[in-house]
């Protein structure tokens, strides 16, 4: 038991798991960002924006996001020497968010075509009724009852990226959970399984926690129809 | 509701013309950021034929890219099968009438689809290959298949389980009334529907399978990523190399993921009576890791 306490005090656990929560926030707000405009994109009555949209989810969601973290690192950063900050870990740490954004950015733009399938039949057929164009529309009347019956999908995509943010470590941010984790075991063998449950309770902590949010608030904030 | 029709009114003149003008916006913006892909690419060298001929050679793939697919197939087929198991095991258990059954499934589920596959990964690796209890060399795959098929388990189990849910609950009276147990009338008349209605999600779940198969990359399984960077590092083409590791990993996910969606059109007649809604919202959250 004072073996495993006296883990804490070698390696700072907690600063890791700030490091993947820095992570997936970054990264869920860049790729709700790009995935609403994905999904623009998919609803529009323009063929190329459709087109676009269509393909940039089938490309993202096959490929495995440890390729492209691996491309983020090994292709941008070291062959291409793109780099988005003055220093090192700073840049591998936002190359690591644009690749996690560009991946969940194809989830989060099929989670609003989800809730944008939620959205009755009737509803944009009164909005053109009162005159209003495509973006009007889309603005006013379908995105906002869309968002609220795409709450509970696009928490689970918000679970699955706080999860994801471990694969980080195939960027090489060395800091995340995942890469503690190893270098804590590798150190000591002996509490290989506390260490390991240690980790898996905090993310447990942490995702459990927002599905329950995220369920409570896609009932709360339900369109009543 | 299809949103694509129903968003914008049928185009008049002035609408087709507004449609086309964006059309050709669309075209070209898309043209101009390939065009910039494209020469930055160029610029630094990454376009030179000598970058891209080595996947021309035989011996490219045959020492490179097809073993590390096969790598790739085979702790993904392997975590398929057990992901399956598990997820039957675990699922019937948690509609189990036993209600401490039930707990136990329902919390080993939760837990593991609550942590990342990638912790569970390298916690089997390092255990596995610290205690001696299987050969050094096969710690990585082992660990692969039991991180996949703990966490694709879990998921597959929350599939039967609405599967199950999802049924009409005369399947479940007749079962009885025709003097089957609870756990019979499970066994031999749900949960085999349920599998069909569930299909489609169950294929979905398999595209998760392959694409996690290359977390195997961080704990030195030589699938595909693996060998495609040995090859980037050996021919000093890293980009081509990883953009034709993701070339392949679409095509066969895409292939997968187009069956699914011919599954769920051709099996929609046998579920017309349920509620899709259900496997539907599960399928969502299974694909978005």
């Amino acid at each position: 038991m004072e073996d495993y306490l006296s883990l804490f005090e070698t390696y700072d656990v907690l600063a890791a798991f700030w490091v993947n929560i820095q992570l997936s926030f970054w990264a869920a707000i860049w790729a709700l960002a790009i995935g609403t405009v994905l999904a623009l994109f998919r609803i529009s009555p323009i063929p190329s924006l459709q087109w676009f949209g269509a393909a940039y989810v089938n490309i993202f969601r096959n490929t495995p996001l440890t390729i492209i973290l691996a491309f983020g690192f090994l292709g941008l950063f070291s062959v291409m020497q793109i780099s988005l900050a003055a220093d090192l870990n700073a840049s591998l740490f936002r190359i690591a968010i644009v690749g996690l954004a560009v991946y969940h950015a194809a989830f989060v733009c099929e989670a609003i075509r989800s809730g944008v399938n939620t959205v009755p039949l009737g509803q944009a057929e009164a909005a053109r009724a009162i005159g209003l164009s495509f973006l009007p529309a889309a603005r006013l009347i379908i995105l906002p009852q869309a968002f609220r019956g795409a709450i509970a999908p696009l928490g689970n995509v918000l679970i699955a990226l706080i999860k994801n943010s471990t694969v980080a470590a195939a960027g090489s941010v060395a800091t995340e959970a995942s890469g503690l984790m190893k270098t804590m075991i590798e150190f000591r063998s002996d509490l290989v399984i506390p260490i390991f449950f240690t980790f898996a309770l905090g993310f447990v902590v942490l995702v459990i926690p927002i599905g329950l949010l995220t369920t409570w608030a896609s009932r709360k904030l339900a369109v009543a129809r | 509701m299809s949103a694509q029709q129903v968003l914008f009114d049928a185009p008049g003149p002035r609408a087709r013309r507004n449609i086309l003008i964006g059309n050709i916006v669309g075209v070209l913006v898309g043209l101009g950021i390939l065009a910039w892909i494209i020469s930055t690419l160029a610029e630094k060298g990454q376009l030179e034929a000598s970058m891209w001929t080595p996947f021309l050679e035989s011996r490219t793939w045959e020492f490179f890219i097809l073993p590390g697919l096969v790598n790739t197939l085979k702790a993904a087929a392997i975590a398929i099968v057990t992901s399956v198991l598990f997820g039957l095991i675990f699922g019937v258990g948690r509609l189990s009438h036993l209600a401490p059954v039930r707990w136990v499934a329902g919390i080993v589920v939760e837990f593991l689809r609550a942590v990342p596959v990638l912790l569970m990964m390298i916690f089997f690796w390092l255990a596995l290959g610290s205690s001696g209890a299987v050969q050094p060399q096969d710690a990585p795959l082992i660990a692969v298949v039991i991180a996949l098929t703990l966490y694709n388990g879990s998921v597959i189990a929350e599939l039967v389980r609405s599967g199950v849910q999802g049924l009409p609950r005369g399947q479940r009276e007749a079962g009885m009334a025709i003097g089957l147990t609870a756990n019979q009338s499970l066994r031999s008349i749900e949960v085999p529907q349920a599998l069909i209605a569930m299909l489609p999600a169950l294929i979905s779940q398999f595209v998760v399978i392959l694409k996690d198969s290359a977390l195997g990359f961080i704990i030195t399984y030589p699938e595909l990523l693996q060998y495609m960077r040995r090859l980037g590092v050996g021919e000093g083409n890293i980009i081509p190399s990883l953009m034709v590791a993701a070339a392949i990993f679409i095509i066969i996910n895409f292939a997968l993921s187009t069956l699914a969606t011919r599954l769920s059109v051709l099996l929609s007649f046998r579920t017309k009576g349920r509620k899709p809604a259900v496997v539907g919202a599960i399928a969502m959250d299974a694909a978005s890791t």
